[in-house]
């Protein structure tokens, strides 16, 4: 009598559980349909890849809706951000796992923590009241100025030195993906079984050579992972990009100038679309955004499962 | 050989230094913005940071005074609400994914929560916007509390599981041992067991939550009252921030670099708090 | 046959390990011991009775580890490897090491692992390396097996393989001494074999100290024995001499199996 009693329990309990972490499940599906859903009008009216390809952005008056000026915004920025990050974020993973003391560490990692989780709001509100004037004063009005008695030719790929635009957005966000990259970089680094160090010590390798020949080869893997989780990030960031760019609806292809981001956009613009296809053109851009998500946090989960697979074995 | 060695030495520890050098300038680098804008914070806002900042609501422009308790008590309601939302089914998948490891679903489970823990933020509200805003009409805390419920579902997830997958099997098999039915070893053993580290999770997706902005641009949507009702809409204060960092107004700038200094004081406070709760060992 | 007189290569005096405030090896005064060329010295004792400890002394490894402090002295035909100014690089270079788990580095091919101590010095003349290469894995008795192949990746061989082109490596950068910690530990019986039939060879080119805990391979290879308990070196002596006539309690104890 009592088996039967918690076989049931146990049936119910499970059951219940799947119930509710279906609903993770369903909030994936839900996102894509709805957004498809939402954006349909607008992706029926220009078809997928003419509103992906689109130039033209105006709801005023051609009513004409195309997303590539934002997404070529987004690539942009995010894959210039991702570069400038990569390298001081993997020198501060390797600073953290090999050449700190542990106490510095510990300090070390607590600000990665603490890097990752400052609202974007406040490193945008950074970059409005200080990033963007000191870029413009310091470096752009310069560098502008040189251009026009010297070089008048670059001044078009220069555009208009405000401090609003792409320059300052790349800066910030590059700022603000370094502790996704920092992170995962400095796990795997860590990972790197204690044996194999030692070995590339025991031949008489420096601290550096140890680092080269054995250490970074293994972990390899795990700071690829970290790069695309930063990537991941920095498609997705919002508030400090749209602060700080500018917001064109221009195909951005001046330094300076503004431009704009397929969340920027949506951010700008959301709440005031009135019409029904200037909302459903949103909502399209918002997919694009989560397809483009998706694809990079797939490769992120892929090649993170690969790199565990590989030290695994090594180990 | 001996000479040869030497020559060989000094140039690899010339390389030595220089990486040494290169690390150390990369480290600085990277952490550089996070000290200017903590600095900048601190000298901007901390003038405007008094009581009134937490027990007056906001003024309009032009007045002086005021604070933006508005907005801090939208913040708690709305990231609350949002919580009690995405708490069944965080904790649900996260429970799922660490004791019922052979489960055919996890690997998808597993797959879709680390998709979505890497989701713009926005796209939550943008759903959030079509799911409720729509249809009830307008604009209202509740709706933003589910954009940030969304948000939080696979942070809790994940941050469950991995909580969970801490406690030693040990712990488990006691229970079992005992007769007890595995549902009873999860809720009665497992669960209380690592119930500092669910706890922290619970904390630091809060805190995430508190600070995003864009899902509730079009959801919660922001408002210059103290709002109690969650079907109205509701001020937070990444979302005044914001509005007064966009705005022309001098006073309501310094009063946004106060709003985020007590933004970056509170993710300090919960990130302190994760890792001391952290080290606490089973 | 002129037997070669018995020369002291390396040699610890009074020679202390510890880890914080926990000793490590060196209890009774520390360890002195006399490590003879171009002979094995097996170092035996339990688990977690500091041989390994004290094979790790020798070549500086615990300069890695920030707790540990070390007192005493290892000489190198007469020079002592810590006093202040000695460069630990180059001690490991003339002391090399081999570790239990086989450690070939997985992302280089086989060439390039046996290499990479060289290509460190700088040396890049190709017919220098290949030279050396060819070398080492001969004495380390892979060459046969793995001659066709060089430029295929390490992570392909057999554990038994591996460990030997781990040897290889060592021996590649020419020490004068080489330090093995528990090298077949985790090899099958017929590995194992190969390896200690390697090491025979070997003895005639380098000094080799080897930490076992299986006491008939420290019986079957090596020349001179030293026995650890508990972080003291209770006795030391040729091999022979310590397996069937042990001086210390101690000694005949672990020997015939009453613990260990």
């Amino acid at each position: 009598m009592k088996r039967l009693y918690t076989h049931f329990g146990d049936r119910v309990f499970a059951l219940v559980l799947l119930l509710l972490a279906l609903g993770v499940v369903a909030l994936a599906l839900l996102m894509a349909y709805e957004l498809y859903r939402g954006g349909s009008l607008a992706l029926g009216r220009f078809g997928l890849l003419g509103f992906a390809l689109g130039r033209e952005w105006d709801p005023a008056l051609e009513k004409a809706f195309g997303a590539w000026p934002y997404i070529l915004g987004t690539l942009i920025v995010s894959l210039s951000a991702l570069s400038l990050s990569f390298f001081p974020a993997l020198a501060a993973a390797i600073f953290a796992a090999e050449y700190a003391p542990r106490w510095l560490a510990q300090i070390l990692n607590f600000l990665l923590d603490l890097m990752a989780a400052v609202p974007s709001v406040v490193y945008g509100l950074w970059g409005i009241f200080v990033l963007a004037p000191w870029l413009r004063d310091k470096l752009q009005l310069p560098l502008y100025l040189w251009a026009a008695e010297h070089a008048p030719g670059l001044l078009p790929l220069l555009g208009v030195p405000t401090g609003y635009g792409l320059m300052t957005a790349i800066l910030i966000l590059a700022s603000m993906i370094v502790p996704y990259t920092a992170a995962l970089a400095r796990d795997a680094i860590a990972l790197v079984p204690r044996e194999h160090r030692e070995a590339a010590y025991a031949l008489g390798a420096t601290r550096w050579e140890v680092m080269r020949l054995a250490i970074l080869p293994l972990a390899r893997g795990g700071i690829l992972a970290g790069a695309f989780l930063a990537l991941a990030r920095a498609v997705g960031e919002t508030l400090a990009v749209t602060m700080v760019i500018g917001n064109s609806h221009k195909l951005p292809y001046t330094l300076f100038g503004g431009a704009a981001t397929m969340p920027s956009v949506i951010a700008n613009e959301f709440t005031e679309a009135v019409e029904d296809l200037h909302l459903s053109a949103l909502i399209a851009v918002g997919f694009l955004l989560f397809l483009v998500s998706m694809a990079v946090n797939f490769t992120a989960a892929y090649v993170l499962r690969r790199q565990e697979r590989l030290v695994k074995g090594v180990l | 050989m001996s000479r040869e060695r030497d020559l060989a030495l000094r140039r690899r520890y010339w390389v030595e230094r220089l990486m040494l050098a290169l690390v150390a300038l990369g480290t600085l680098l990277a952490f550089l913005v996070l000290f200017l804008v903590l600095a900048y914070a601190l000298f901007q806002g901390a003038g405007a940071l008094n009581l009134d900042f937490f027990l007056k609501d906001m003024r309009p422009p032009g007045e002086a005074g005021g604070g933006l308790r508005q907005a801090i008590v939208g913040t708690l309601l709305v990231d609350g609400l949002g919580l009690l939302l995405a708490l069944p089914f965080g904790l649900a998948a996260g429970i799922l994914l660490a004791e019922y490891p052979d489960h055919p679903l996890n690997p998808y489970l597993r797959l879709l929560s680390d998709t979505l823990n890497g989701m713009p933020a926005i796209l939550f509200g943008l759903l959030a916007f079509i799911l409720v805003v729509k249809p009830m009409g307008g604009f209202s805390g509740l709706s933003g509390a589910f954009a940030l419920g969304f948000l939080m579902i696979p942070i809790l997830a994940r941050s469950t599981e991995g909580v969970l997958s801490l406690v030693p099997k040990e712990v488990r098999e006691a229970g079992l041992a005992l007769g007890l039915p595995r549902w009873r070893v999860i809720l009665s053993l497992v669960l209380p067991t690592a119930r500092a580290g669910l706890i922290t999770g619970i904390l630091l997706a809060f805190a995430r939550a508190a600070g995003e902005a864009a899902p509730l641009l079009f959801t919660a949507f922001g408002s210059p009252l103290l709002e109690l009702n969650p079907l109205k809409p509701m001020d937070t204060l990444p979302l005044r921030l914001f509005a007064f960092a966009i705005s022309p107004y001098e006073d309501w700038h310094q009063k946004a670099w106060a709003a985020g200094l007590v933004l970056f004081g509170f993710i300090t406070l919960t990130s302190l708090l994760a890792r001391w709760a952290s080290r606490r060992r089973f | 046959m002129v037997k070669e007189a018995l020369d002291v290569h390396m040699e610890s005096r009074r020679l202390v390990v510890r880890y914080g405030t926990r000793l490590g090896v060196g209890v009774g005064g520390g360890v002195s011991l006399p490590l003879y060329r171009r002979r094995i010295t097996a170092l035996i004792g339990p688990s977690g009775c500091g041989k390994t400890t004290f094979l790790r002394a020798l070549n500086r490894m615990h300069d890695l580890t920030p707790s540990a402090r070390v007192e005493g002295e290892v000489l190198l035909d007469g020079e002592n490897i810590y006093a202040p100014g000695v460069d630990p690089v180059l001690v490991r270079r003339r002391v090399g090491m081999v570790f239990q788990k086989p450690t070939a580095f997985p992302t280089l091919s086989i060439y390039d692992n046996v290499a990479a101590g060289l290509k460190l010095v700088g040396i890049r003349d190709r017919k220098r390396l290949d030279e050396a290469v060819e070398r080492a894995l001969k004495a380390a008795a892979l060459w046969e097996e793995v001659k066709d192949r060089l430029r295929a990746p390490a992570s392909g061989l057999s554990g038994g393989q591996q460990q030997r082109l781990t040897i290889a490596r060592a021996l590649a950068v020419e020490p004068e001494v080489l330090l093995m910690d528990e090298p077949t530990a985790s090899l099958d019986p017929i590995s194992t074999q190969a390896i200690e039939d390697l090491l025979l060879t070997l003895k005639e080119q380098v000094t080799i100290v080897i930490v076992t805990h299986n006491m008939q391979q420290a019986a079957r290879v090596s020349d001179y024995t030293a026995f650890f308990l508990n972080g003291e070196m209770v006795e030391f002596g040729p091999t022979e001499t310590l397996f069937t006539k042990p001086q210390d309690p101690r000694t005949e104890a672990y020997i015939t199996g009453r613990f260990g």
